[in-house]
């Protein structure tokens, strides 16, 4: 029912990343469908360091409040502005136009402890 | 304890909506999104279903003395088919609950020709609670009325929005066009005895339909228009600068009489009531807190219980509802803050998550701000 691209990586509180050299991190559709319209993105800065499974920001529909976490640890080298006038972007592109970091991963392998799209799927049933 | 249900909980499931807990009810808090449900209300019409609302019925030669006695308005400028807001309140003046009261029109009430009827609508999951009030404030002032809890037999619908009037008077037999506002009447819906009133939670033109449970279907379908859930419920009565009970006031976490909470008309000091020499009081000394409207001037979003401050960073308050309106785009909020910084236009901290956010005391509505 709802989108989950095979070929992204993904943690069970809803975010995804991609396993590029730069990362690319975002929510989920389930979890954007979930949330409602999202209202509000807070992201780091650029420079800043993400540590896997920490609080990295805050996105906010208009009925609720949700930290994000770090599907990976790295420094974060991108920052999708584009959020801040438009927070609709995470509701209607969550997976292209809707994405929030750019990250250079601090360690790869961790790549390999992430949910496929398989078993992120399944967790979502 | 398992929530209890509005008689259309599949056919709403059926539709997609999602549900949350409210009051020890399990309602719709949105079919499509918020933001779509919103703007259908502001721009046409939407149709809320809003059956976990209590209703109470008191009727009996001494009806009009009990339901002046328990609540702050005065009933008796009431004629049959009339309605009023009105604050239900303890000894010490705090609302308990806030409430609109019917006189039930005449015509098909049931009761003697010399006795009234009314109907109130306390808040969701406050009926057990009222019920208990009114039959034990009855029995200890020896008065002779008869009171019944009928929220499990009537469901309620809200349709609200500029088109409202037109498609609620195409659904019904009676003429409800010429109905002024809080004006009630008895109308055919789908074949279902419906008491209808020009009421709403919205700000917009609309009205209440209150129908037998076991027609809620048919009624329901006899309006074409957007299904809203509380949602966008909440997000309408907040650009609107409406108390929500629970949130806005709440005799154990926000208690608040009706001066500090912006309702001073809901009092009427020259009828008789529980709470009337605190409120008495209350109004010939003042208020140290009052009820108002904000707006924040940064990014970020008040939310209920986030702490306010001054611009020296003294605490003044707390938000008790915020959220970004959906039709001026601009995150707003309700609260209380110290009667001297109270006044429109004075600047304020909203405490975000550990970052102070400008904001400032604006008038409700909202949107007479626009």
């Amino acid at each position: 029912m709802f989108e989950v691209p095979d070929d992204l990586r993904y943690v069970e509180s809803h975010e995804w990343t991609s396993t590029d050299d730069v990362a690319r991190i975002g929510i989920t559709d389930f979890a954007q469908d979930e949330l409602g319209d999202v209202v509000f993105v807070e992201l780091p800065d650029e420079g800043d360091e993400l540590a896997k499974g920490e609080e990295f920001g805050v996105v906010e529909s208009i009925k609720a409040v949700s930290d994000l976490y770090a599907p990976i640890s790295g420094t974060v080298v991108g920052v999708n502005e584009a959020l801040f006038d438009q927070p609709e972007l995470v509701n209607d592109d969550p997976y292209a136009e809707g994405w929030m970091l750019e990250v250079e991963p601090a360690d790869e392998a961790e790549f390999d402890e992430l949910l496929t799209a398989e078993e992120y799927r399944e967790q979502t049933e | 304890m398992a929530h209890r249900k509005p008689p259309l909980r599949k056919v709403h499931a059926d539709r997609g909506a999602k549900f949350t807990g409210f009051g020890g009810w399990e309602m719709p808090v949105e079919f499509d999104s918020i933001r779509a449900e919103h703007a259908a209300v502001r721009d046409s019409a939407g149709i809320f279903d809003v059956s976990h609302m209590s209703e109470i019925e008191v009727s009996g030669p001494d009806a009009t003395d009990l339901m002046q006695r328990l609540t702050t308005n005065d009933v008796t400028a009431l004629d049959p088919g009339d309605s009023q807001y009105a604050c239900i309140t303890d000894e010490s003046g705090v609302i308990l609950d806030d409430t609109v009261v019917y006189a039930l029109p005449d015509e098909l009430d049931g009761s003697d020709a010399s006795d009234s009827a009314y109907l109130f609508i306390p808040n969701a999951g406050h009926d057990e609670q009222m019920y208990e009030r009114w039959t034990t404030h009855r029995d200890e002032w020896g008065l002779d009325a008869t009171v019944k809890d009928q929220t499990e037999q009537w469901a309620m619908f809200a349709v609200q929005g500029p088109d409202a009037a037109g498609l609620v008077a195409d659904a019904m037999d009676a003429d409800v066009i010429d109905l002024s506002r809080f004006e009630a009447t008895y109308a055919d819906v789908a074949g279902a005895g419906c008491l209808v009133a020009r009421t709403g939670y919205t700000g917009e033109d609309g009205f209440e339909v209150l129908c037998p449970w076991d027609t809620a279907e048919s009624v329901w379908a006899a309006f074409d228009c957007q299904p809203c859930g509380l949602g966008a419920r909440d997000t309408l009565r907040i650009e609107m600068g409406f108390l929500l009970s629970g949130e806005d006031f709440d005799p154990e976490t926000e208690p608040r009489n009706p001066y500090e909470a912006g309702v001073p008309f809901t009092v009427k000091l020259d009828t008789e009531f529980v709470g009337h020499d605190a409120l008495e009081r209350a109004k010939g000394e003042g208020v140290d807190e009052q009820f108002v409207g904000l707006k924040l001037d940064e990014r970020g979003i008040a939310r209920h219980g986030y702490e306010l401050r001054d611009e020296n960073g003294a605490k003044i308050g707390h938000v008790t509802s915020g959220t970004m309106s959906p039709t001026l785009g601009e995150a707003i909020a309700l609260g209380y803050v110290d009667t001297d910084y109270a006044e429109p236009g004075t600047r304020v901290r909203v405490v975000v998550r550990g970052d102070e956010k400008r904001a400032r005391i604006v008038n409700t509505p909202f949107l007479e701000d626009k």
